[in-house]
């Protein structure tokens, strides 16, 4: 029965081709401006560590003194986090593992002889970095806790910076030169690049975009002069080359705590921290927050929010074009009224036509698909040239290569409700007689 | 051309009227919001900066070896681009209008007050107003005494020696107008820190921080005499005549490289790429909305051309009837036209209230104002004007219907 549906479906098209060239057109404009913004959507709000997310959590202290206090945001805790606290925090290894990090722009000088300085993204952080954020060795391995307090003058170096210095080959145990100091190589990194960019949230204006470049222990990156990029003050005397001691906020603690039972005696433990704080009287406040991964980047907008816009406009757009293809599907399936009548006279039921011109919408609503995905194809492809940081990700993937077509078979259906109804109700006699 | 019996009509077609009003409506609702939209983007890359902007150089290098001295380097450097030809004034800043990366300070007007007044940006760097080019509305520029090194300010910070720190500053007019409204803001003093007061010695009639997203204080700017040593955060500069800058540029680099051969230039630029890079994504966000608006005005037209065409032909037989009984082409005509203009005004009407509430959403997520009343009559003309277009080809087609379609087939 389906083959013949679909046999009169395809017939009845192609008798009004330009009917038909009208609503596939526009079915096809509105499933690719959707399926274009949601595939951004999607890449900018994905979970950057699938299989570790969960566990990781963020803890957030007030450490404004009593004062100075923090008026930037009113109820919000600040994003970063001073270096005794951060340090007091990772020091009492409360939780299963925790790093604390910082971004940094570093110079770095190949070894060659005409070998030419560049700035590359660094990260200054601590030994638990890599095995709590599953980041993947091609070569050697990360630092031990113990290299981060002898200051040990190692580095972990990205796989296309290897390529880049060394042509990929192993390279551990050879030195780079880090903003005029030598740095020796314990470990290359695969290719690895987290979507967003989650640890370094509020610590570089990047949020999107490549991995980053060199990873070294953070005692010896500052012990070294390297500055972080974000610095954010709460009081006088905030001398960049002091930032230990000085009353401002500028790395980011990250812990792992594998259960709901581990997360909630690490609060417990923060908490009791930000009490003692105040009660040596160096913080004001005691709050103190500890989000997961996801909310953690969902409360702090980490999409931006013309991405969110846009998809929203792609939706608005959507629904034009099917209350578009309502019309004139409605239009066409009126037309053949004597059609269906002489179909309903010889037997067909209400079913069948209902059925009929179901698949008719169905059909539409395939080719609107593929010509939507190229519409989508096109639309990425004019988001990988824009200039924004996540512009080289947009790429169509299997799930909404898929996805498409269940937006267009679903969007094409429900356009193809009222005019099926309308189809089937028509009563045979009176346009029996008209014709 | 009575309205009376196309109303009638359309009530006998209500689906298909209602599909079309709700597509119209729909379309305007989203258009308003859309060239609104719009609006506030072209008006944000508008925003002044207050500088000579197609005068403009910036350069920052970097050095292999840190230089012992850097502010021999400093003022070698400076000495270096003001040999270059073509070089109008020469500057050291660190940072620039639209430059993105800023440095930023809470004000207050009282020392003890627990609570900033405000945040402003704070430039620092030599020469930067005659370089820049902002006007100096009242009071005087900084002087060659007032300037005071960066590391000595620091440390007169911590030692609490006030000798060391700076004692003036310049301040924007329109950060002026929001400390002290309807003052005058010359010889009033400026809280950085409790120990840290600003004297406000002059007034500029613009200069934009460099994060400016936030357009109400886009002007929070102050210049505070502060010296750097040269660094690779430090800009150089340049102000020179707009055909000759790209030769400066090109002798200022090879300038700044006799100084250091081993130096890297890690950035160079004029300040008309600053403005553009900048405003990138409000040139792309609005690229896109002309595209969407384009496509569903194209969408919405041919659904009107593909609903109306099928009531043409739905209709030839009265229309035959009516041409029969004397109606003329003209008739025929107006009569598609009228009843396409009916159709677009419900739909119009009914886009203008789904307007407001797009528009109502949008602000409540997104920090835009109010659609403004001027948006909802251009919506309403684009689309009669879309629709009287659209339905003109049917309407045509009907009107050459001949008469003697009546006597046919009946």
């Amino acid at each position: 029965m389906f083959a013949y549906y679909l046999d009169l479906a395809l017939h009845s098209l192609r008798r009004n081709k330009v009917l038909t060239t009208l609503m596939v057109l526009a079915l096809a404009l509105g499933i690719g401006a959707t399926i274009t913004t949601l595939t951004v959507l999607k890449l900018l709000s994905g979970d950057p560590l699938p299989q570790k997310s969960t566990q990781l959590f963020y803890p957030q202290l007030d450490p404004y003194p009593k004062d100075q206090p923090f008026s930037r945001s009113g109820k919000k805790l600040p994003w970063l986090m001073s270096y005794v606290d951060a340090m007091n925090l990772l020091h009492a290894r409360k939780a299963e593992r925790q790093a604390v990090m910082a971004m940094s722009e570093v110079k770095v000088t190949p070894q060659a002889q005409d070998g030419k300085p560049f700035y590359a993204h660094g990260v200054m952080t601590t030994a638990d970095f890599f095995p709590m954020f599953d980041a993947p060795f091609q070569y050697g391995a990360g630092w031990a806790s113990a290299d981060d307090e002898s200051r040990e003058q190692v580095v972990v170096i990205a796989g296309f910076l290897n390529d880049k210095l060394f042509g990929g080959a192993n390279s551990v145990g050879r030195t780079i030169h880090i903003d005029d100091r030598d740095f020796r190589i314990i470990g290359v990194l695969r290719p690895w690049a987290p979507q967003p960019r989650f640890y370094a949230l509020h610590l570089s204006g990047r949020n999107y975009g490549m991995g980053d470049a060199v990873f070294m222990p953070l005692l010896s990156a500052r012990a070294d002069g390297m500055t972080p990029s974000t610095v954010m003050s709460y009081g006088p005397g905030s001398d960049m080359q002091h930032l230990e001691t000085a009353p401002s906020i500028w790395l980011g603690l990250w812990v792992q705590l594998s259960s709901t039972d581990e997360a909630s005696a690490y609060k417990l433990f923060l908490g009791n921290y930000a009490q003692q704080q105040v009660a040596l009287g160096r913080f004001q406040l005691s709050r103190v927050a500890l989000s997961d991964l996801m909310s953690w980047l969902h409360n702090e907008q980490v999409v931006p929010d013309d991405v969110r816009l846009q998809a929203g406009l792609a939706f608005g757009f959507l629904l034009i074009c099917v209350v578009n293809t309502v019309g004139l599907l409605l239009a066409k399936c009126l037309r053949r009224s004597r059609e269906i009548g002489v179909r309903r006279a010889l037997g067909a039921s209400r079913g069948a036509i209902f059925a009929q011109f179901m698949v008719e919408a169905g059909i539409v609503g395939v080719a609107g698909g593929v010509l939507g995905l190229g519409f989508a194809e096109l639309g990425l492809w004019g988001i990988r040239h824009q200039p924004a940081q996540y512009a080289s990700l947009a790429h169509l993937d299997l799930s909404m290569f898929l996805f498409t077509f269940v937006v267009a078979l679903v969007s094409s259906l429900i356009a193809g409700l009222l005019p099926a109804w309308r189809a089937c109700v028509v009563a045979p006699a009176p346009q029996l007689k008209a014709a | 051309m009575d309205i009376l019996p196309i109303l009638s009509t359309l009530r006998r077609h209500k689906l298909t009227s209602w599909l079309l009003i709700l597509e119209i409506a729909l379309t305007c609702a989203i258009v308003c919001n859309a060239v609104f939209l719009i609006g506030q983007r072209l008006q944000r890359m508008d925003m002044p900066s207050g500088v000579a902007e197609h005068e403009l150089l910036q350069i920052q290098v970097a050095d292999v070896t840190s230089p012992s001295n850097p502010y021999a380097r400093l003022a070698e450097d400076m000495a270096a681009l003001r040999q270059v030809p073509g070089v109008l004034s020469v500057a050291s800043s660190n940072e620039v209008p639209f430059g993105n990366s800023s440095s930023n300070g809470n004000i207050r007007l009282d020392p003890a007050q627990p609570e900033r007044t405000l945040n402003a940006t704070t430039y620092f760097g030599e020469n930067l107003v005659q370089t820049l080019g902002p006007r100096l509305v009242s009071g005087r520029d900084l002087q060659s005494d007032d300037f005071v090194d960066v590391e000595a300010a620091l440390k007169g910070l911590s030692t609490g020696d006030s000798k060391s720190l700076p004692h003036v500053t310049l301040i924007t007019q329109t950060l002026a107008e929001r400390l002290w409204p309807g003052q005058n803001p010359l010889g009033r003093i400026i809280y950085l820190t409790p120990t840290v007061g600003l004297r406000v010695v002059g007034v500029l009639d613009s200069l934009a921080r460099p994060n400016a997203y936030d357009q109400a204080k886009a002007q929070y700017s102050m210049v505070v005499p502060l010296r750097m040593g040269a660094d690779k955060d430090l800009s150089y500069l340049i102000r020179a005549r707009p055909e000759d800058r790209a030769n400066v540029l090109a002798a200022a680099l090879v300038a700044l490289k006799k100084v250091d051969p081993q130096r890297v230039v890690t950035m160079q630029r004029s300040f008309d790429e600053v403005r553009r890079k900048f405003f990138q994504d409000d040139r792309a966000m609005a690229g896109m909305l002309v595209g969407v608006i384009v496509a569903l005005l194209i969408v919405t037209a041919l659904g009107i051309v593909g609903l109306a065409s099928f009531w043409v032909a739905q209709r030839r037989r009265t229309i035959g009837v009516r041409r029969a009984l004397g109606a003329t082409r003209g008739n025929i005509l107006h009569y598609f036209q009228t009843e396409n203009f009916v159709l677009a005004t419900f739909g119009i009407a009914l886009g203008m209230v789904l307007a407001y509430g797009v528009n109502l959403f949008l602000m409540s997520h997104y920090e835009l104002p109010r659609l403004p009343g001027i948006y909802f009559p251009v919506g309403a003309v684009l689309l009669w004007l879309i629709g009287q277009l659209a339905v003109l080809g049917p309407a045509l087609r009907a009107a050459a219907v001949p008469p003697v379609v009546a006597t046919r087939s009946v």
